[in-house]
């Protein structure tokens, strides 16, 4: 698994318990070092080492880690540049959703060895969506599921997620859109200036 | 005389025009701007453009020596770079065509390189391009390259300092924090070459075998410790101190070549290690034989023989009794292999 998920992870760690759970969850995993780096790639054994070393330091469901990990992911004041990058996929929360499909292809022009899930979305009626994700890393549907509550909210919209698991490599959520203008979503400049 | 500006473009109106092109433009013949698409309007206004002479707007950086209209007329079909003549001096890339009819030009810009720069300037969000333009993906790209390479900066710091960390672990004694044979010879041979005059002392201590044995290990490294800091107290910053081997020590002093000044070093030296010193409240007594040899810089001796001189110099202030220093002199004899 590349660096950069696994360090996602190792910081969603720290930074929503603390270092102390970090250490133990590397003890636990015998990882063999300190922290991942994110520029590397690892082998993926190591990533289920982690999330189940998290899963039991925590006493917490391993999906349910996983969803907050993805809620992290988009509104840790450390990791802005990621929501900033997602809000390109387009101007309403419709646009975001479709630009989904697009996901895995940006993700790579980005960062050529990063291998992201590849994403599908699906109109069932106005308003009813279902997303799906083929990947063979189990989990990653739960992830989204954060990454998508915090991203309606970001754009201001109202909506109902469900996860469901439809196949050994596929994980769907089903997305009904209540209302696309719920309330007054942040503020996103195309162009901001460079943050930090 | 500016007949067909009235007529829809390429059969569309205005507002699908500009959906389609959001930064096109008409050019009468005679040179005055006729029509405008919505993104060009945002960064002008209207009353910016529509009816203001092309050239008094823009400036044609290629092709260049676009003076006339006449002139302007002629650049259809070629690859266009031009910009704004006043402030902020945005720029664009473009292609022109003539309009059937000789209606005059049809216009359709993009903000080419430039584009996070246009896109902060005027504030432009999504609906101001087309779907097709892949300024979005440009942006995205932009931002995204500059996360990764951030990253990687970071990773390269961490690796830079862990590798200063682990050449100053390579060249460090462990128990005293001193510099270790690796890290003297590396400065001697550098001392060497540069034919700097310089000055040698090698140093064993007397009785640390007693004190390791009677006290134990512990009190063996605090010792080796306590000689550490009288060493570094008494030299200088710019002087080498080495723990070469058990209870050795080399030091080297660039500049230093007055034997007295050298003399009275190593005898300072001497008096402060014979210092009584106690270890959990045991007095540990140790002493010092020391060797000394100042190297001139015409001395072509290679560093292994200045080493074996200094240790000869060494090994008679054993044999004359411990506890003493002895300059080198080439009537020593030699010392006994370790």
């Amino acid at each position: 698994m590349h660096g950069l998920i696994n360090r996602s992870i190792q910081c969603f760690l720290r930074d929503t318990y603390s270092d102390l759970v970090w250490l133990d969850v590397v003890n636990h995993a015998e990882l063999g070092f300190d922290g991942f780096e994110a520029m590397l790639t690892y082998d993926d054994d190591l990533t289920v080492a982690v999330l189940d070393a998290a899963a039991h330091r925590l006493s917490r469901e391993r999906d349910s880690i996983l969803e907050d990990l993805g809620t992290y992911l988009v509104s840790h004041p450390n990791l802005e540049s990621l929501r900033r990058l997602l809000r390109f996929g387009g101007v309403g929360f419709v646009d975001f959703l479709h630009s989904l499909d697009e996901l895995q292809g940006r993700g790579r022009l980005a960062v050529p060895d990063l291998d992201l899930p590849r994403l599908e979305l699906n109109c069932h009626a106005p308003g009813h969506y279902s997303l799906t994700c083929q990947t063979p890393h189990r989990g990653f549907g739960h992830v989204m599921v954060g990454i998508l509550r915090v991203m309606a909210d970001d754009y201001g919209a109202l909506v109902l997620l469900e996860h469901h698991r439809t196949g050994s490599d596929v994980e769907t959520i089903s997305i009904d859109l209540l209302d696309q203008q719920h309330a007054e979503g942040r503020h996103f400049d195309l162009s901001a200036r460079r943050m930090q | 005389m500016d007949g067909g500006m009235h007529e829809p473009l390429l059969g569309l109106d205005d507002v699908s025009a500009g959906r389609l092109m959001p930064m096109y433009m008409c050019v009468s013949p005679t040179g005055h701007i006729r029509k405008v698409g919505p993104t060009l309007t945002k960064i002008l206004g209207r009353d910016g453009l529509i009816g203001r002479r092309f050239l008094e707007v823009f400036t044609l950086r290629r092709p260049h020596s676009v003076l006339s209209t006449a002139d302007l007329m002629g650049v259809s079909g070629a690859q266009l770079s031009l910009s704004l003549r006043e402030a902020p001096h945005t720029q664009f890339k473009g292609i022109a065509v003539l309009l059937e009819g000789a209606a005059g030009l049809l216009f359709n810009l993009s903000f080419g390189i430039s584009v996070a720069d246009a896109v902060r300037t005027h504030q432009l969000s999504y609906a101001d391009f087309a779907p097709t333009d892949l300024v979005v993906e440009m942006l995205f790209l932009t931002e995204a390259k500059t996360a990764v390479m951030d990253e990687l900066k970071r990773l390269n710091q961490r690796l830079h300092q862990a590798k200063i960390a682990a050449e100053d672990q390579a060249l460090t004694d462990a128990v005293t924090g001193l510099r270790n044979r690796r890290a003297m010879e590396r400065v001697l041979r550098r001392i060497l070459e540069m034919r700097a005059p310089f000055s040698l002392m090698g140093m064993d201590l007397d009785y640390f075998k007693q004190v390791n044995d009677s006290l134990g290990h512990a009190a063996g490294d605090f010792v080796l410790d306590r000689v550490g800091k009288i060493l570094t107290a008494e030299t200088r910053q710019s002087d080498t101190v080495a723990r070469v081997g058990g209870d050795e020590f080399v030091l080297i002093f660039p500049g230093l070549v007055q034997d007295e000044k050298l003399s009275s070093l190593a005898h300072r030296i001497l008096a402060r290690i014979e210092e009584p010193m106690a270890f959990e409240g045991n007095p540990c007594r140790i002493s010092a034989s020391i060797g000394t040899i100042t190297v001139a810089p015409d001395d072509s001796s290679a560093a292994q023989v200045l080493l074996a001189n200094v240790d000869r110099a060494l090994y008679r202030s054993k044999q004359l009794g411990r506890g003493r220093v002895t300059p080198f002199d080439p009537t020593i004899g030699a010392a006994p292999a370790d």
